[in-house]
């Protein structure tokens, strides 16, 4: 019973025409090579273990997918890999968040510079409350971009599957686009600056379902280029479009723990920790 | 819990009774505010709109009632308005921003917090002493514009310091987020996301700010405005006097023709607020429709 649910998620993830994968650019970060990678990283807010101990790698132009049950530190841990915690006061780490040959928690990294190469798109679309040319060039404006920015904002509309529908109305207020055109344009608006990795925490769970399929095809055009990290608490959508996935679980004092890792199917189907197999199956969580 | 169907219908005419209560009691409370501006206006306006006039504006003032005018007042607080929001709106907006943005939240920010919010209630003549104390005596600025305004300036930064703070809090830390998350330092952040997305906010803020600045009468006499002048100001460093002070002075007086020019006064002092307060608002939902599309 449990098995045949198992294969059934599993079996929700489309097969990716090997065509599209020999599309490959040059710039783009080798494939299945490791990208970005935290080190046995502890997170603390205050008092407060957020994390423990926990260790995962990002692979290039693959999706890995984190999962957990509400408040197993799955958006604490994505949001290391660009110091976005940095914002929040008592925050601390131990352990280490490797990315291009260095810890990006040493002393002398700014943040900034690791935003500016790692992409974030945020669980409820946060547009900027200006033009969709103006949400899109931001990035590449307050990074000094040399070059046309209206031809960066086309190829990044064009990344995101979202040109055609506003290309007629890049002037207008971002404001007035729908949910999941809204959320395609914080996808280009992250793709604007050419990051190596994009973050996901969670981007569609305030979407419809035929915006979040838009946006899982998006993910798997996108990793010709890129490598992309997204944080789900749907186990469907983690089957669907991740290659690799990491699930997390809270530990008795409410530190968030990686318990698995691994290659999707095999996270799916055969999974090594009895805790992962309950919470696939919707047993908990 | 039971309740039987006659009891409920009892309950709800009671309850509903009670709601229209309520209704008249708050359109009673409207009305009152209304009708005491109303009868201020009717009252102002009879009395003081025949003296209302091109020459009455124009000129200075005058032992002659009838040739006694405005101008030196009128340009004296336009100077006063001009200054006093040239020290009073950087200062405080720099103010309100260090605070929200950068300001770690500690003890010390907690005290300066709790401080500016007392600040807002300190009367306005003990401004007057410390501008006096402080601009005319202590840095000799003298009895002129300059230490008015500062004084003014000081007088009313309080109130833009804590109306723009909860301006930039209105801002959700998402737009911070996603500013951030596309490699923007916390300058460009501030700079270019939060500070537009809240300035319609500042704005209502500075504009309440500048109408209290614009009324006071009690730390213009403390700092020495004069009572009778017969020139318009030519700079920062000269002597002035303003409309509420012109107004008082006319009022004092034992002459009725006297009285009708501090009715006319007033007429103008509120076309003045009016004529600002308006402004700041067209310019406040420009802003607005901008940022909504």
């Amino acid at each position: 019973m449990i098995r045949e649910r198992l294969q059934e998620i599993a079996n929700e993830r489309p097969v990716v025409a090997p065509a599209q994968r020999d599309a490959e650019p040059m710039s783009a970060p080798a494939a299945a090579e490791t990208v970005a990678e935290a080190r046995h990283l502890s997170v603390w807010y205050g008092d407060f273990q957020a994390l423990r101990d926990v260790s995962l790698s990002v692979l290039g132009r693959r999706i890995t997918a984190i999962i957990g049950p509400s408040g197993c530190g799955k958006s604490t841990l994505i949001r290391c890999f660009n110091r976005m915690n940095d914002l929040i006061p008592g925050f601390r780490t131990d352990g280490e968040v490797q990315f291009e040959g260095r810890n990006i928690y040493a002393r002398g990294v700014d943040p900034v510079e690791v935003r500016r190469r790692i992409g974030m798109v945020f669980q409820k679309p946060n547009p900027f409350p200006k033009s969709i040319s103006e949400n899109v060039a931001f990035g590449a404006r307050v990074n000094g971009y040399v070059g046309r920015l209206d031809e960066i904002v086309e190829r990044a509309l064009r990344q995101a599957a979202l040109w055609d529908e506003v290309k007629d109305k890049l002037h207008k207020n971002a404001l007035t686009l729908s949910g999941g055109q809204q959320q395609r344009l914080c996808i280009a608006r992250a793709l604007a600056i050419e990051p190596e990795v994009i973050l996901m925490d969670e981007p569609c769970s305030a979407l419809d379902p035929v915006a979040t399929l838009k946006i899982e095809d998006l993910m798997r055009d996108l990793i010709r280029s890129y490598a992309i990290v997204i944080v789900t608490h749907n186990m469907q959508q983690a089957a669907r479009v991740a290659d690799y996935s990491a699930v997390m679980m809270m530990a008795p004092d409410r530190a968030g723990e990686m318990i698995e890792c691994g290659l999707t199917r095999e996270v799916f189907t055969n999974p090594t920790d009895k805790r992962t197999e309950d919470y696939i199956t919707g047993r908990f969580g | 819990m039971t309740v039987t169907q006659a009891g409920f219908r009892r309950r709800l005419l009671a309850r509903k009774a009670t709601a229209v209560g309520f209704v008249i009691l708050a359109i009673a409370a409207t009305g009152v505010g209304i009708a005491a501006l109303a009868v201020l206006m009717v009252d102002l306006t009879r009395e003081g709109i025949g003296r209302v006039s091109w020459d009455f504006i124009n000129a200075f003032p005058s032992r002659k009632p009838e040739e006694a005018g405005i101008k030196a007042a009128l340009w004296g607080t336009i100077w006063m308005m001009g200054l006093t929001a040239a020290f009073a709106i950087p200062i405080g907006v720099g103010a309100a921003i260090y605070l929200e943005e950068y300001a770690p939240k500690n003890w010390l920010t907690r005290v300066i917090q709790t401080n500016i919010a007392n600040l807002a209630g300190v009367p306005s003549i003990v401004y007057g002493i410390l501008g006096l104390t402080l601009f005319v005596r202590a840095m000799e600025l003298g009895r002129s514009l300059l230490a008015g305004s500062l004084t003014m300036a000081l007088l009313v930064l309080p109130i833009v310091i804590i109306a723009s703070q909860e301006a930039l809090r209105a801002v959700p830390g998402s737009i911070r987020e996603a500013a951030f998350a596309v490699g923007a330092s916390r300058w460009q952040v501030v700079s270019r996301q939060v500070v537009p997305a809240a300035l319609p906010g500042m704005l209502t803020g500075i504009i309440l700010a500048l109408s209290r600045a614009i009324g006071e009468t009690a730390p213009m006499i403390m700092i020495g405005a004069l009572l009778f002048v017969p020139f318009t100001p030519d700079g920062p460093l000269d002597r002035f006097t303003v409309l509420p002070i012109q107004i008082f002075n006319w009022a004092a007086r034992p002459q009725d023709e006297f009285r009708v020019n501090a009715a006319a006064g007033i007429i103008v002092l509120l076309a003045v607020l009016l004529t600002m307060n308006a402004a700041a608002i067209i310019l406040r939902n420009r802003l607005q429709a901008r940022s909504r599309g």
